[in-house]
């Protein structure tokens, strides 16, 4: 049970109802109400003002086992990010480019609403939306696989589990090509075309020998508790992680595989020349930060706790990247409206919360590089 | 200022647009539109007794599924696998259970769903062969009143589509427009309908409107929105103000703040001409009504 601020008590003897109930059978049996009530006095059932995010905070290195971890909070809101790296075979149209996989994970313990056995509806929403946003380029690979689909139907058959085999359904592909060569020679133009948002992360830095082998790194984010804005403590959790990540050295053997360079092998391979010198870190460029705010009437809630996502059906959520450009701004329906000065609102608290967050990670990031 | 565009298209000028009703025969509302290339079928179903979990007994209750033509089937879609897999999707629903003491809800529906009249007068076969992508939506209304469901409705529904098909960005304007025209179709009673755009910055910071896909593609931002269309026709004395909300937006891409504005303004401006188009439309006989006159 959350704490009542000592707002409340004066505003519950002012009239109706609410003076002769008892606060919390009041706020259960008009949720509406009860909050309309506290937004007429600019403040939260939490005590937060409207345009103020809950505590945050973000710790590094949260899981010794993955390569790069990351623990993060808003409010209850608990989100774990972890990497692993694997060396995969990189792909015919992108030879020096690693790959990144992201997935989204919404364990019936992270609330009520989820029953084991079911997937939570927005899980696969919210990973499809971090993909989006952490690595942009793989909306053209994705139209690559679609149109091929629409040239012809003998294709067919290559469009299954887009997202998560990418890298498979184009190597069948090419596989292919000699059969319908006509209808993939214009896939492999429309492959060729560059990508032109080079989102967060340089793929090429995830190379290890151009056209041999690459990292694929498995990104995987864990809902440990939903207490609302579950995008923005994902996103974080998952910057957190990336910024945490150290490639490990690897040297080629005699079989020409890629062999990891641990300490207790170190001496016997010290004749072969390690790929890579030392563990090194992954160049970050243009970090997204968001905020989800909740639209209700002429206000403007920044950082819903799931009471109130579960009150007020309209969000809009704003990402922006370190130098405050516009990554995404997704309002996914809902029963109200954004208007044009609405959506100005949400970008200034966005950049004002863009603030915080860099500051919190640089924090965590420093704390970390001292131990 | 002028950008060349494939089929000599100006910035701001729009595919051609098609969309008609009631061209499922069993389904209790359906639509098809096209945006140039761009095909979309919708069918409604119900409304009927609701037995999913989660539901709010004061609120109607939608089911959205997304099936491509090829590939997967939206996320959200899996329990609905059946209605998928054939074309033959109104085996089960057809008697659609309406226990439902509010007589008003029968009222809505084109036809009386328990009847055995039924032909089909197209195949199957047929109609995947044309499809470019199809979609239906199984509205769930509980005992209600009718003025609560006019509340929830659409955007609730434009809440499930763009959510399921986040991916297919360049389709969700069609999408959306044949979801309204389904719904209008089954007779299902909307709070407002709704008109959905596309925008596409260049890198120069142009802005073209209702990009095809291989244009798209060149680009180095993408914005799809949605609007409220005026209720005008209806109710004289309801302001210019709900048609400046946003129902939806989706963007891709990076880009600057300002150019998103600029692409909400131009979009706006596409609104009002192409919400005419869609009401004329709508409001044109339906093909199957066509042919059973003749």
């Amino acid at each position: 049970m959350r704490p009542i601020d000592a707002n409340y008590n004066s505003m519950a003897t002012t009239n109706d109802l609410s003076s002769e109930m008892e606060v919390d059978a009041f706020r259960r049996l008009f949720p509406l109400r009860f909050h309309e009530r506290h937004l007429l006095e600019s403040i939260r059932p939490d005590g937060r003002p409207l345009g103020r995010a809950r505590d945050t905070t973000v710790m590094l290195g949260a899981v010794a086992s993955a390569n790069g971890s990351a623990l993060a909070k808003i409010g209850s809101t608990a989100m774990l990010a972890a990497i692993k790296l694997e060396v995969m075979t990189p792909t015919m149209e992108a030879p020096d480019e690693g790959c990144i996989a992201i997935d989204f994970h919404m364990p019936p313990i992270c609330s009520p609403l989820i029953r084991p056995g079911r997937p939570a509806e927005v899980a696969p929403v919210i990973s499809k939306q971090l993909s989006d946003t952490i690595l942009r380029q793989a909306i053209t690979r994705n139209y690559l696989v679609d149109d091929s689909a629409s040239f012809s139907l003998n294709v067919h058959c290559l469009c299954i589990g887009i997202q998560e085999k990418k890298t498979k359904i184009t190597k069948r592909m090419f596989l292919t090509s000699s059969s319908f060569s006509s209808h993939l020679y214009k896939v492999a133009i429309i492959s060729e075309i560059p990508h032109l948002s080079s989102g967060m992360i340089d793929m090429k830095e995830l190379s290890l020998v151009s056209g041999k082998a690459a990292w694929m790194a498995y990104l995987d984010i864990y809902c440990l508790d939903a207490d609302g804005a579950l995008f923005d403590a994902a996103l974080l959790s998952a910057v957190g992680a990336l910024s945490h990540l150290r490639i490990p050295v690897v040297s080629l053997n005699d079989d020409g595989r890629i062999v990891l360079l641990s300490d207790d092998n170190a001496v016997a391979m010290k004749e072969n020349e390690p790929v890579n010198k030392e563990k090194r870190k992954l160049n970050l460029n243009r970090v997204p930060y968001s905020l989800t705010c909740i639209l209700h009437k002429n206000y403007i809630l920044a950082d819903p706790t799931s009471e109130e996502e579960s009150i007020m059906e309209t969000f809009l959520t704003v990402v922006l990247d370190s130098s405050f450009q516009l990554v995404s701004l997704n309002k996914p329906g809902g029963p109200g409206l954004a208007h044009t000065s609405a959506i100005q609102d949400c970008i200034i608290l966005t950049r004002q919360r863009v603030g915080e967050l860099q500051k919190i990670l640089n924090e965590a990031i420093s704390d970390m590089e001292i131990d | 200022m002028d950008i060349e565009r494939v089929g000599g298209r100006g910035a701001n000028q729009l595919r051609p647009i098609d969309c008609s009703r009631n061209v499922l025969n069993r389904a209790h509302g359906s639509a098809t539109c096209s945006h140039g290339e761009t095909r979309v079928l919708a069918a409604v179903y119900g409304p009927k007794a609701g037995t999913k979990k989660n539901e709010n007994p004061e609120k109607a209750c939608f089911e959205v599924v997304w099936k491509p033509k090829t590939g997967q089937i939206g996320e959200i879609a899996s329990s609905w696998l059946i209605f998928n897999e054939t074309w033959t999707y109104d085996r089960k629903t057809r008697k659609g259970v309406r226990d439902d003491p509010e007589e008003n809800i029968a009222k809505y529906l084109p036809f009386d769903c328990s009847s055995e009249h039924y032909d089909i007068n197209y195949n199957p076969g047929d109609v995947v062969e044309w499809i470019q992508l199809s979609m239906m939506m199984v509205p769930y209304p509980f005992p209600v009143i009718l003025p609560v469901m006019e509340e929830v409705l659409f955007c609730e529904i434009i809440h499930a589509i763009s959510s399921s098909i986040l991916l297919l960005s360049n389709l969700l304007p069609c999408a959306i427009h044949a979801a309204c025209a389904a719904l209008v179709d089954a007779g299902i009673p909307l709070k407002y309908s709704a008109v959905a755009i596309s925008c596409c910055l260049a890198e120069s910071g142009h802005v073209i409107l209702d990009p095809s896909k291989l244009e798209e593609q060149k680009m180095k931002g993408f914005v799809c929105l949605a609007f409220p269309t005026s209720v005008n026709s209806i109710l004289p004395e309801s302001g210019e103000s709900m048609e400046q909300g946003i129902i939806t937006s989706l963007t891709h891409g990076v880009m600057t703040v300002e150019d998103y504005f600029q692409c909400l303004e131009q979009g706006r401006a596409a609104i009002k001409p192409l919400s005419n188009i869609l009401k004329k439309k709508l409001q044109s006989q339906s093909p199957s009504n066509v042919s059973m006159a003749t």
